[in-house]
């Protein structure tokens, strides 16, 4: 399993447009990713769980991701977050 | 007549008979099926027509609105398929043998209540994207037609609310206008109407009655008015104003693609501000020729904690790349005691204005002022970047700079990370000091950009949120300031390099011809001001009145 740490920049949060976003992006790969915050967790295929986390701007979210193709999956989800600027 | 009050979201003028959107309130009804696998199957290919149908409008919303309009439907076909609302539906279906559009109904009904239940704002509204996803897979249960019958007649369409695929769907060319009850200024269903120009009003509350259905009636999209059975005079006015619009619109837009150049053929820059990325759009679609102050600032402000080398290299890059070969001077972090940035550790102080702000910070926490530089250096081998340093006052704070500039860029070179060649330096001119030493100043540099707004602060002695009473001693035209302007062109264009002003003042109409007679190289104005202010750089002839014009400054 991979695991990353990553602290929300969007003045959004985690509102549907980058959460379907992030998901069709987990979508490419076989691996499971799954976003926590706190005590709370909803993995990709999760939309409106995902949203239902309320990820704010700020927060420190964790990213876990397993799977056969977790090396690339991880680090392809770690770029899209910050090439968005999510 | 009638006089309605609404809060209008999207400006313009529309006249035309008012149309109430009808609906198919068709009423759930919860029956037993003898085959629950059947229906299970019923289920799921209308969550497949359902997707066909959201990719339609997807297209359609991408060729009317862009982008983001269609990445809401296509969030919608995600929404569909997510586990957790297909298993609900799919558990009620065959452990309680209920019809498929019941199942969905109450799914539907459960996740918007938990939507609704949130904190967050934006976050209760997406309970109305839930009811629309829902609504449609019920109509596609019950065969129903999900398009209004065709009207002939181009009309204001009136509803409580309209949900986004409702508003896509419709024939642009019949729709004239909306007139909401009820709606929120930050659902997608106005944004949409932004996008596509098309005036409307919501909150209009119980008084939009259906009796008005079919009388004429004339909606102020600015004001937020709609009245109904309009009198000669009012129909008048109304009209008239929206004439005046349509004819500024028009002339603004034949501005677009134009150059920057005055009547007597001075090239000037006509750049834009923006205070973060998502002001790009905007910028783009006002045809700025490039920016002239990117505020960094973003990256820091309600943060909590410093943004990484790699966060700011992801903005800084998205930018650049955004705006191609057009110029992005990004200016380094400008912040004080007196901004919400706890981690900074910054010590109260009586005068933030005058205290530990902006460079001042980078050059005494040198690795936080590394960071922002590694990270620009980094993003100017995906665009055409310079960098802008603000509060300078002394010739030895440029050279400590660029000594730490040199430092960074030995150090991406070691490390064998690309750069743009030459990244030019440039400082903002917003103290008296840089303005009295410009001609030492300006021989270190690569341009200048005058602050305006600091600078008038600093040179007149007067606070810019100053409390009433200021108001007199506070002149934005003092002749102080613009003769510091005149002072500060003039040393650059001796040490020849180019002087531009991206303050306030940079964006008002009625100084725009001074500034050009001084010989100001480039106007960094809001996004707004762009055409404006390219329609008077075109109309004027710099030369001829520069003596007429500098007179005013003696």
């Amino acid at each position: 399993m991979k695991e990353f740490t990553y602290t929300v920049t969007d003045p959004v949060g985690m509102h549907a447009r980058p959460a379907g976003q992030l998901a069709k992006e987990a979508a490419k790969y076989q691996s499971i990713v799954t976003v926590v915050k706190g005590e709370k967790k909803a993995d990709t295929r999760r939309l409106m769980a995902l949203m239902g986390l309320g990820i704010k701007q700020g927060d420190a979210i964790t990213v876990r991701v397993e799977g056969a193709d977790e090396d690339t999956a991880a680090a392809a989800v770690r770029q899209y977050l910050t090439e968005n600027h999510f | 007549m009638i006089a309605l009050q609404g809060t209008g979201v999207s400006a313009g003028v529309a006249s035309g008979p008012i149309r109430f959107y009808k609906r198919n309130k068709a009423e759930v009804q919860r029956r037993t099926v003898a085959d629950p696998g059947a229906e299970r199957a019923r289920y799921e290919a209308a969550t497949q027509t359902a997707i066909a149908q959201l990719g339609e409008l997807a297209e359609k919303a991408r060729r009317e609105a862009g982008d983001d309009s269609a990445i809401l439907f296509e969030t919608h076909q995600l929404m569909l398929e997510d586990l957790d609302y297909v298993a609900a539906i799919t558990e009620l279906i065959e452990n309680e043998h209920v019809n498929a559009d019941y199942a969905v109904h109450e799914t539907g009904r459960q996740f918007a209540g938990m939507f609704s239940a949130m904190e967050d704002e934006y976050m209760r509204a997406r309970s109305a994207d839930v009811l629309d996803i829902s609504t449609r897979l019920e109509r596609i249960l019950r065969g129903e037609q999900t398009e209004q019958s065709a009207d002939s007649e181009p009309a204001l369409i009136a509803a409580d609310d309209l949900s986004p695929s409702e508003t896509v769907q419709m024939d642009k060319s019949k729709l004239l206008g909306f007139v909401l009850s009820a709606g929120h200024r930050n659902a997608h269903t106005v944004i949409l109407a932004r996008t596509l120009g098309i005036p409307a009003i919501i909150q209009l509350g119980a008084e939009l009655k259906p009796e008005y259905d079919g009388r004429p009636a004339i909606l102020d999209g600015q004001t937020g008015q709609l009245v109904v059975d309009p009198d000669d005079a009012t129909r008048a006015y109304l009209l008239e104003k929206q004439s005046r619009e349509r004819e500024a619109r028009r002339r603004l837009e034949e501005l677009k693609g134009q150059p920057d150049v005055t009547l007597d053929g001075k090239q000037v820059r006509l750049y834009a501000n923006i205070s973060s990325p998502a002001i790009l759009d905007a910028v783009l679609a006002n045809d700025a020729r490039g920016i002239g102050l990117f505020r960094s600032e973003f990256l820091y402000l309600e943060s909590a904690d410093y943004p990484t080398e790699d966060e700011q290299l992801a903005a800084y890059k998205a930018v650049l790349q955004r705006m191609g070969t057009r110029q992005v001077v990004i200016r380094t972090l400008d912040i004080g005691a007196d901004k919400k940035v706890p981690y900074f550790d910054l010590p109260p102080e009586e005068n933030p204005a005058l205290g530990m702000r902006a460079i001042r910070i980078c050059l005494s926490k040198p690795e936080i002022f590394r960071t922002q530089l590694r990270a620009l250096y980094r993003a100017s081998a995906f665009g055409n970047l310079a960098i802008m340093f603000p509060m300078i006052a002394s010739v030895w704070e440029i050279q400590e700079i660029k000594r730490i500039c040199a430092a960074v860029r030995a150090e991406l070179d070691r490390e064998k990370i690309p750069c743009a060649e030459h990244v030019p330096l440039g400082i903002m001119i917003e103290t008296p000091a840089s303005v009295i030493m410009s001609d030492k100043l300006a021989p270190e540099v690569d341009f200048f950009s005058i602050g305006t707004n600091d600078l008038t602060q600093y040179t007149l002695a007067v606070d810019r949120q100053g409390g009433t009473g200021l108001e007199r001693f506070c002149d934005t035209h003092h002749p102080a300031v613009l003769r510091m302007i005149q002072r500060t062109v003039e040393s650059a264009h001796a040490a020849g390099i180019w002087a531009g002003i991206c303050g306030e003042l940079a964006s008002d109409a009625a100084l725009t011809p001074l500034f050009l007679a001084m010989g100001v190289d480039e106007l960094s104005v809001s996004a707004r001001a762009v055409l404006p202010v390219r329609s008077i750089i075109r109309s004027t002839n710099a030369a001829q009145n520069r003596e007429k014009l500098l007179a005013v400054l003696q």
